[in-house]
């Protein structure tokens, strides 16, 4: 399953696994905007950031043709629109769809799998998201598979019994919410019984360094640099 | 010996009108294991939700010399560690760092401390390797460990373990008894397991209808309530 | 070649990658996103309790889940649940809020589906647009006719969701020619439809195990505020989709713009009239909300 390949993935020790998240989170969403707002030498700058990218995902030691076909998910959605913009007349827009679709989807899978969830989240606290949200982002990353389980478990049972099917979806999904929210009830006597005092107390995120500050530096600016170079050459 | 725990005259009713606990008088010594045993549905596990404060009946509680009150429950709450049927419960943090630091956190230490009584305690069960690790990928007898962990990382005087041995697999089961004996606190086992229990207990208790009707050891009171397993049924 | 849309359409909810959207529109629904998130964050925390966190969180793990519960229609293709709807009614407007817009978080970080800067247009789109479209008629019929109410919901949620990011990819300019454009509203409203009978279906078996389930009973208001909000809702959903097909034609209407700026600039200020709405529709719902609440 993906979840548990990226578990694996983002658990490396390489240097930039190593890195700030909030460092790697901000570097992304330089490249982001980058990709997003460039308009000109547009295969140019998508070969550049590409090279840059596979470069990253080698230095990680993550593997090559996982990460590529993963950040493929996106292609289906792009190639539709790309050859409808062919079938109108108009390559550059259709080049541009998949281009950037698929360069943020890959870039978004190497800060994922050098950085573990749990890691991600505090560095996004510390930049200023609401703690409940990323909390809630928390439990549903660590209970999204036990509930799946059960769900393929119910599916199972559900198929094997056969009748009317969309009686006994419903039904299912009834008793998957139930379930669920009884689990919650659970957890939270967990909490309780462990001194839970309405307030979550968190570990120490990590120190923003001398490293993390040149990371940040090179990756933002090297990406600027290389679409200011490239609009250059392509005007 | 002044008794850890002392409970006296527990009434219980559910929400639906449902007697759980019709006057329940019990003392846990320093140093004793005791078992419970009865059929599903006696009161055994809504009795140690009373112990701290999780369920709320009729009756005195006094843990550690603490009567059980609104005031005292964070203090009895460190006294008395409770390990849940269901670990995939229990273990509600992304890493088994952070599950095993929740207690001591929710505890006041800070977090460097809570993360040296965390590495401690994993190492008592044997589990520091996975400190890194996401619970969802541990073993059932590996998660039992971690939860254990969570609940000495918070150094209490009592241990109350409800139906520790369900998923566990023989070698697993055994790791368990040993990982008990060695551990120095009182300790509580709600079990129908009674091997388990014979192993570890000096004394059992037999809930029925709500209620404690026998004491005794526990071979005692397997013959006396016939409270063995298939094998030694007469063909 | 339905077949072919509904495959990448995937699920009945679109989330936008990253790349489609014109960069006004997405730096413009980020920083709307952003704000209302953080108020709803607020309001489903309940004072200074995080101890809501875990159920919200494993009910956004629960909808996940759902995913894979399919409801047969025929011709085999099933639909499954979305969910907007079916946690307005169970946890709560605010609470649904913040759980779709986990689940939106995690799609996009885990599962690269949805783009990270298209976040904050897929949250309005889903988590708040159709999270109140949702809760409306519930909020306002729910005490009479129950069942048409929740169907309507369900219906109104996907409706509203996919109208908006219709709307959305056609203000960027993305290539929608006729055909593509009304294959896919027939394929929303399908999925709309499906939704709102699946929500009511569901809804149904979990009152028979829970009758208590549904926390947030319908509260008062008249009729009359009812519709006018849904409606309100419902007009800012088509004057946005109007805006993104005819941007000049609404610059016209509106004397906002000189005629001779930049066409992003024209796009953008429609785009935006119909965002305003859509907002301005949210927050008077939050307030109807709050005046729930506290009844």
């Amino acid at each position: 399953m993906h979840h548990v390949i990226l578990e694996r993935w983002s658990r490396g020790g390489s240097w930039l696994h190593h890195r700030d998240p909030r460092a790697k989170t901000a570097a992304l969403l330089i490249l982001l905007v980058l990709i997003a707002t460039s308009h000109a030498g547009f295969w140019l700058l998508g070969a550049a950031y590409f090279a840059v990218l596979v470069a990253a995902l080698a230095w990680a030691r993550l593997p090559l043709g996982g990460a590529l076909a993963r950040s493929a998910i996106v292609l289906p959605f792009s190639l539709v629109f790309a050859a409808i913009s062919l079938l109108a007349g108009d390559p550059a827009r259709a080049g541009a769809l998949v281009v950037r679709s698929y360069l943020s989807a890959l870039a978004v899978l190497v800060l994922i799998s050098t950085t573990p969830l749990p890691e991600l989240l505090r560095g996004l606290e510390s930049m200023g998201v609401p703690r409940f949200l990323l909390m809630v982002v928390q439990f549903l990353y660590r209970y999204l598979f036990v509930i799946s389980e059960e769900a393929q478990h119910m599916r199972a049972a559900a198929v094997a019994r056969g009748g009317a099917r969309w009686r006994a979806a419903a039904g299912a999904l009834a008793v998957l919410f139930a379930r669920s929210y009884a689990r919650a009830e659970n957890i939270h006597q967990a909490m309780l019984a462990r001194g839970f005092g309405g307030h979550f107390e968190l570990l120490l995120g990590s120190r923003f360094g001398w490293a993390d500050a040149w990371f940040l530096l090179a990756a933002g600016g090297g990406a600027a640099a290389i679409r200011f170079a490239i609009e250059r050459v392509a005007r | 010996m002044t008794p850890l725990i002392a409970v006296h005259g527990l009434r219980f009713r559910y929400d639906d009108g449902t007697r759980a606990l019709n006057g329940v008088d019990f003392q846990l010594y320093p140093g004793e294991t005791v078992a419970l045993l009865g059929a599903n549905g006696s009161g055994k596990t809504t009795f140690v939700l009373h112990l701290n404060g999780l369920l709320a009946g009729e009756g005195e509680i006094e843990v550690c010399g603490m009567q059980l009150s609104k005031d005292t429950l964070p203090r009895i709450r460190q006294k008395i560690g409770l390990v849940f049927q269901d670990s995939e419960t229990q273990l509600f943090m992304p890493t088994v760092l952070e599950d095993v630091a929740f207690g001591p956190l929710n505890l006041g230490l800070s977090p460097a401390e809570a993360v040296d009584r965390a590495h401690h305690a994993l190492h008592q069960t044997g589990m520091a390797e996975a400190a890194r690790r996401a619970p969802y990928h541990l073993s059932a007898g590996e998660k039992k460990r971690v939860a254990i962990a969570g609940i000495l990382a918070m150094q209490p005087e009592i241990l109350i373990l409800d139906e520790p041995t369900t998923s566990l697999d023989p070698p697993g089961q055994r790791d368990l008894v040993q990982l008990l004996r060695d551990l120095q606190q009182a300790k509580i086992l709600v079990t129908h397991d009674v091997a388990f229990a014979e192993a570890l207990a000096q004394r059992a208790c037999f809930f029925e209808g709500g209620r404690i009707v026998a004491t005794g050891s526990v071979s005692e009171l397997v013959d006396r309530f016939g409270w063995s397993k298939i094998e030694s049924c007469a063909p | 070649m339905p077949r072919f849309f509904s495959s990448c359409y995937g699920e009945e909810s679109v989330h936008i990658p990253d790349g489609f959207l014109a960069t006004p529109v997405w730096a413009t629904l980020d920083a709307a996103a952003a704000p209302a998130v953080v108020y709803l964050a607020r309001r489903a925390q309940r004072g200074f309790q995080e101890s809501q966190a875990p159920l919200l969180g494993v009910m956004g793990a629960f909808v996940f889940a759902a995913q894979m519960i399919n409801f047969p229609v025929g011709a085999g293709t099933s639909g499954h649940l979305v969910g907007g709807a079916l946690l307005a009614y169970t946890l709560g407007p605010a609470p649904a809020a913040v759980v779709l817009t986990a689940i939106l978080a995690i799609q996009a970080l885990v599962f690269q589906d949805g783009g990270i800067l298209a976040l904050g247009p897929n949250i309005v789109n889903m988590a708040l647009a159709g999270v109140a479209a949702g809760y409306l008629p519930f909020y306002f019929w729910g005490r009479r006719g129950r069942r048409a109410a929740m169907f309507l919901g369900g219906m109104l949620s996907v409706l509203v969701s996919a109208a908006l990011a219709l709307s959305e990819l056609l203000i960027s300019r993305v290539p929608m020619p006729g055909t593509v454009l009304w294959i896919s509203v027939v394929l929303f409203t399908i999925s709309a439809v499906l939704e709102g009978a699946i929500t009511v279906a569901v809804m149904g078996a979990l009152e028979a195990i829970n009758p208590n389930c549904v926390r947030h009973r319908a509260g008062g208001g008249g009729r009359v505020l009812g519709a006018l909000a849904s409606a309100a809702l419902l007009l800012a959903v088509v004057g946005v989709l109007f805006a993104s097909t005819h941007p000049d034609g609404v610059e016209k209407l509106l004397h906002i713009v000189p005629p001779n700026s930049a066409a992003w600039l024209r796009k953008a200020v429609a785009g935006l009239t119909g965002v305003a709405l859509i907002f301005g529709a949210c927050l008077l719902f939050g307030r109807l909300a709050a005046r729930h609440r506290s009844a």
